[in-house]
């Protein structure tokens, strides 16, 4: 299991292939199911130049270690990778990646979905919109849809 | 030792600090460090609080030593 907080830009593609080939279990995993986020040029309003990402620090770890555990407690996983960036990003920046790995396509699914909702429910992140003349905190995440 | 308060995002700039220290006194809960620390200002109804990193509800004691910590909703993924 790795779960890391990322201050700079990182490949969701190359970080979640680098942790399968590390895990060195071909041929025991049939399903590997990721979400990777990325940072939108709209919200509520058009025109994002950048978001900055605030955690607290210590707690943002321990809530999306415990996350974990519970999707791995709750599904037959083989292994999860969770990255989550903090600090400044802009338009198309990934912002976030979960990948999950298992024998079978249904707890890939559904354990991918849990760790994602939990996560923007539970883990102490706070996104700010800067646009061209102000900024403005986000009040709330958007209803999963 | 004393009790340790930190405050985050939307109410870290509300309330222009991010954190502060005040002195621990027997059967504190989280809404009375709020109302030490706050110079004033009303607790926002959507206000989360966690001690030592675990959230918490406002009625919660806290005890010598604690972290406790204010923010608002989060907003990450």
């Amino acid at each position: 299991m790795r779960i890391a907080i990322l201050g700079s830009s990182f490949e969701p593609y190359t970080e979640v292939s680098a942790h399968e080939r590390a895990m060195n279990a071909a041929g025991k995993f049939g399903a590997c199911a990721t979400f990777i986020g990325s940072t939108r040029e709209f919200n509520l309003q058009d025109g994002i130049h950048a978001l900055t990402l605030e955690h607290y620090p210590g707690m943002t770890e321990r809530y999306l270690k415990l996350i974990a555990d519970e999707a791995m407690q709750r599904w037959p996983l083989l292994d999860l990778l969770i990255l989550h960036r903090v600090g400044e990003l802009h338009p198309g920046d990934p912002i976030v990646a979960v990948a999950v790995w298992s024998a079978h396509r249904g707890a890939a699914f559904d354990s991918c979905r849990y760790v994602m909702e939990e996560l923007k429910s539970r883990a102490p992140f706070w996104k700010k919109e800067t646009f061209e003349n102000h900024a403005s905190w986000v009040d709330k995440n958007t209803e999963a849809g | 030792m004393p009790i340790s308060v930190k405050f985050f995002a939307r109410l870290r700039e509300t309330l222009q600090r991010d954190g502060a220290t005040l002195d621990y006194s027997p059967g504190m809960t989280v809404t009375q460090v709020w109302q030490q620390v706050s110079g004033g200002i009303d607790m926002p109804d959507n206000t989360l609080m966690a001690v030592n990193m675990e959230y918490v509800t406002r009625t919660q004691a806290v005890r010598d030593g604690d972290e406790v910590a204010f923010f608002p909703p989060v907003t990450g993924g």
